[in-house]
């Protein structure tokens, strides 16, 4: 497809639906149609049939993910912007009588809230907005827009140059530049190259890669194909986790529909570029996120990570030079190619530009999916668009980076989120799960909880790892029991430093920091599990 | 050079080579260890992937899919049409937790223990399951009805805590819904 005609395909795709009267979405991502949105979905298409509504006057649609999971199912009204929250089946036929009359308040979801007004969505920009399984619909919304402006006006380093001026960051969690990674692989010896997209989103609590595939997976793919084009490569991997079956459904619809418009395949948009995308399935294993260990693991291997370097950009995937990029890092590269750098570079903080997704979890009253500018404060987060802690509780900690995280007490609520303050504070930035903890939570049973994580996920490669999570795990239960000794502090914190300071990969260099992190703000909670005198 | 000739073809076989032949049993031809007509789809995804080494993992993936898990005729069966060493192929099968060597019920309870579930009462859950029917995760129940397992995250922690029974999320759960729909399970199937 070439760039005239793909924006002839988007002119008249926005005409069709501006000439509808109006268009009622419902979330059709994973957590609403586990409270079977599907069958909403039905109510409402035999609610308007039978109040005499045509296929020009509304339209049911399946869109992405709404973002406030939390108050599941959600529908949307188009173009009145109603939203309506834990909605079932029998408000069906009210919802459609609302279009033309007042909104129904009983279900209603006021969208003026901070949590909607608050965020910033570019990453999420179609999300909710699109039909996931309509390649049209993207289309509608420019998409494969930038994929055919870089084909067809730049070259692959005047592609990498506006990445790279935009100061995007890896959003996988380390926060390596992009446009550095991309020019390393594309300076980089050997062909063919290839591109990887990790999407095994393995921190428990974090849902934003599911969601963004599952809600606009074209996005994805269409970042990928920038990316193999910038690079150089023809082939392209996404490795997915097998635990997200409709979001690999939605991502294999998606490529087939490209392919069949020629936005991926042979000769995309009548140039030589050629990219092919496959999928591969995570088999449940933490450690294939760590990009040498996924690398392994697509190789059919067992997912074992090998020592860096040489980097994956020089020697990835068969031994060649490979990309590898997060979900939400490619799904920010059509915007930023679209809008151009200094666009991007507006947003954030001053070394990190741009928003961040976050899945909001845990003791908090709006948990959900949000895209905020970087720089936003935790408070922010938590109070303004989180809606604060349920039930009366009192805000305890925030739990940033899963596994590999820490957590935050309430003294650094007013810290700006960006790379470096999170690291400061003994966390990271991660991929983006934020757990939300009230005085309910023990912060020893946190640590444990995610030492025990570390060590079943442990490869058992080296040593330290292997070893030093079992033993720290070991440690950490006595304390939950209320059995320790001092001496047990001073041989936890040794460990620490050590498994931290001498493990091969990420896993087992960050596995000790929800201790060190709960150690340094929640010492009390340990020292007061000491068994008392004489009961040891 | 017996090696030429021995690798290639893997039939012929030169008298006086020092290399033994059980080393290359895994290039026999691979016949499926039944007649069952699920092989056929794992035989499938292996030529999708054209017969290739890596192709291990997914085919991994198509073998549970059809028969609920692994078993030794299947990664045998696996690791000779893959030309890999058995060793490999258990090792991967045992390496990732998503599969499982062990026949399940016929129902399937998978309960998540990711960090939201953990703090709204996932334990909770799998203390009930523990104490009204005797299941630890992994474990099924005698009359082969029951499977309980735990995942990581199924990444809907807004609904926390979720369980997935037979496929289909459940958010919000308590032990009552979840024994109420396990119960629906069952008796659906009868």
């Amino acid at each position: 497809m070439l760039i005239d005609e793909l924006k002839k395909v988007a002119a008249e795709e926005r005409e069709a639906k501006a000439a509808v009267g109006a268009c009622v979405n419902v979330c059709g991502a994973a957590g609403c149609q586990s409270l079977e949105s599907d069958a909403i979905r039905n109510a409402l298409v035999e609610a308007a049939a039978t109040q005499g509504y045509g296929p020009e006057s509304c339209t049911v649609r399946r869109v992405g993910c709404l973002g406030l999971c939390g108050a599941g199912p959600l529908v949307s009204v188009e173009p009145s912007g109603v939203l309506y929250q834990r909605v079932q089946v029998s408000d069906a036929a009210d919802i459609i009588a609302s279009i033309n009359g007042r909104p129904v308040d009983r279900i209603r979801l006021h969208e003026k809230i901070p949590f909607f007004a608050r965020q910033q969505r570019i990453v999420l920009e179609n999300s909710g907005r699109i039909d996931p399984e309509r390649l049209e619909d993207y289309i509608g919304a420019d998409g494969y827009l930038a994929l055919t402006t870089a084909l067809s006006e730049r070259t692959p380093a005047q592609v990498i140059a506006e990445i790279y001026k935009s100061g995007l960051r890896g959003r996988g969690g380390a926060g390596y530049p992009t446009g550095l990674k991309w020019s390393t692989v594309a300076k980089a010896a050997g062909t063919p190259k290839t591109v990887i997209c990790n999407a095994d989103e393995g921190d428990p609590g974090a849902f934003m890669d599911r969601s963004v595939l599952e809600s606009d997976p074209h996005r994805v793919l269409e970042g990928m194909a920038i990316a193999a084009y910038a690079v150089g490569a023809s082939e392209g991997y996404i490795y997915v986790r097998a635990e997200y079956p409709l979001a690999v459904a939605r991502l294999k619809t998606a490529i087939r529909q490209a392919e069949r418009l020629g936005l991926l395949g042979n000769d995309i948009c009548g140039t030589h570029f050629t990219f092919r995308v496959n999928i591969r399935l995570g088999a449940g294993a933490f450690v294939c996120g760590e990009e040498t260990a996924l690398i392994a693991s697509i190789e059919g291997k067992r997912g074992t990570p090998r020592p860096r370097p040489p980097y994956p950009a020089e020697s990835g995937l068969w031994g060649l030079p490979t990309l590898i990029n997060n979900v939400e890092t490619y799904a920010n590269i059509a915007p930023i190619i679209r809008n151009g750098a200094e666009w991007f570079a507006k947003m954030g903080t001053e070394r990190s530009k741009g928003t961040k997704v976050f899945a909001l979890a845990g003791a908090i009253a709006n948990a959900g999916l949000i895209e905020v500018p970087m720089g936003i404060t935790l408070r922010e987060i938590v109070y303004d668009i989180g809606g604060g802690i349920p039930n009366g509780h009192r805000f305890k900690a925030v739990q940033t980076g899963g596994p590999s995280g820490g957590c935050i007490p309430d003294e650094f609520l007013d810290t700006p989120v960006d790379y470096e303050t999170l690291t400061k504070l003994g966390s990271i930035m991660g991929s983006g799960g934020m757990i939300v903890m009230d005085e309910t939570s023990s912060m020893v049973d946190v640590a444990r909880y995610f030492m025990e994580f570390c060590m079943t996920e442990s490869c058992g490669k080296c040593v330290p790892c292997r070893a030093g999570t079992a033993q720290m795990h070991r440690l950490l239960g006595r304390f939950a029991e209320r059995n320790a000794a001092p001496a047990d502090l001073a041989l936890l914190e040794s460990l620490c430093e050590m498994v931290r300071s001498t493990s091969l990969c990420g896993l087992g260099q960050s596995a000790p920091n929800p201790v060190t992190s709960t150690l340094r703000y929640f010492r009390s909670e340990y020292e007061s599990s000491f068994a008392p005198e004489g009961a040891r | 050079m017996p090696r030429k000739t021995l690798i290639p073809s893997g039939e012929t076989w030169t008298p006086g080579c020092t290399v033994s032949v059980q080393m290359f049993a895994y290039l026999e031809k691979s016949v499926p260890p039944s007649d069952d007509k699920r092989w056929k789809i794992i035989a499938a995804t292996m030529r999708k992937l054209g017969n290739q080494r890596h192709a291990l993992i997914e085919t991994l993936h198509s073998l549970q899919q059809s028969f609920g898990y692994l078993d030794k005729a299947g990664l045998t069966y696996i690791a000779t049409s893959l030309r890999l060493p058995l060793s490999q192929v258990y090792g991967a099968a045992t390496f990732y937790n998503h599969f499982t060597m062990k026949p399940q019920g016929r129902h399937a309870c998978v309960v998540c223990t990711g960090t939201a579930c953990h703090i709204k009462g996932a334990q909770g859950l799998l203390k009930w399951a523990a104490a009204s029917k005797g299941l630890r995760p992994g474990e099924t129940t005698a009359d082969g009805e029951i499977s309980l397992l735990t995942a990581r995250c199924f990444g809907a922690c807004g609904l926390a805590p979720v369980a997935v029974v037979d496929g289909s999320v459940l958010g919000r759960v308590t032990p009552e819904v979840l024994n109420q729909k396990l119960g629906e399970a069952i008796r659906s199937a009868h």
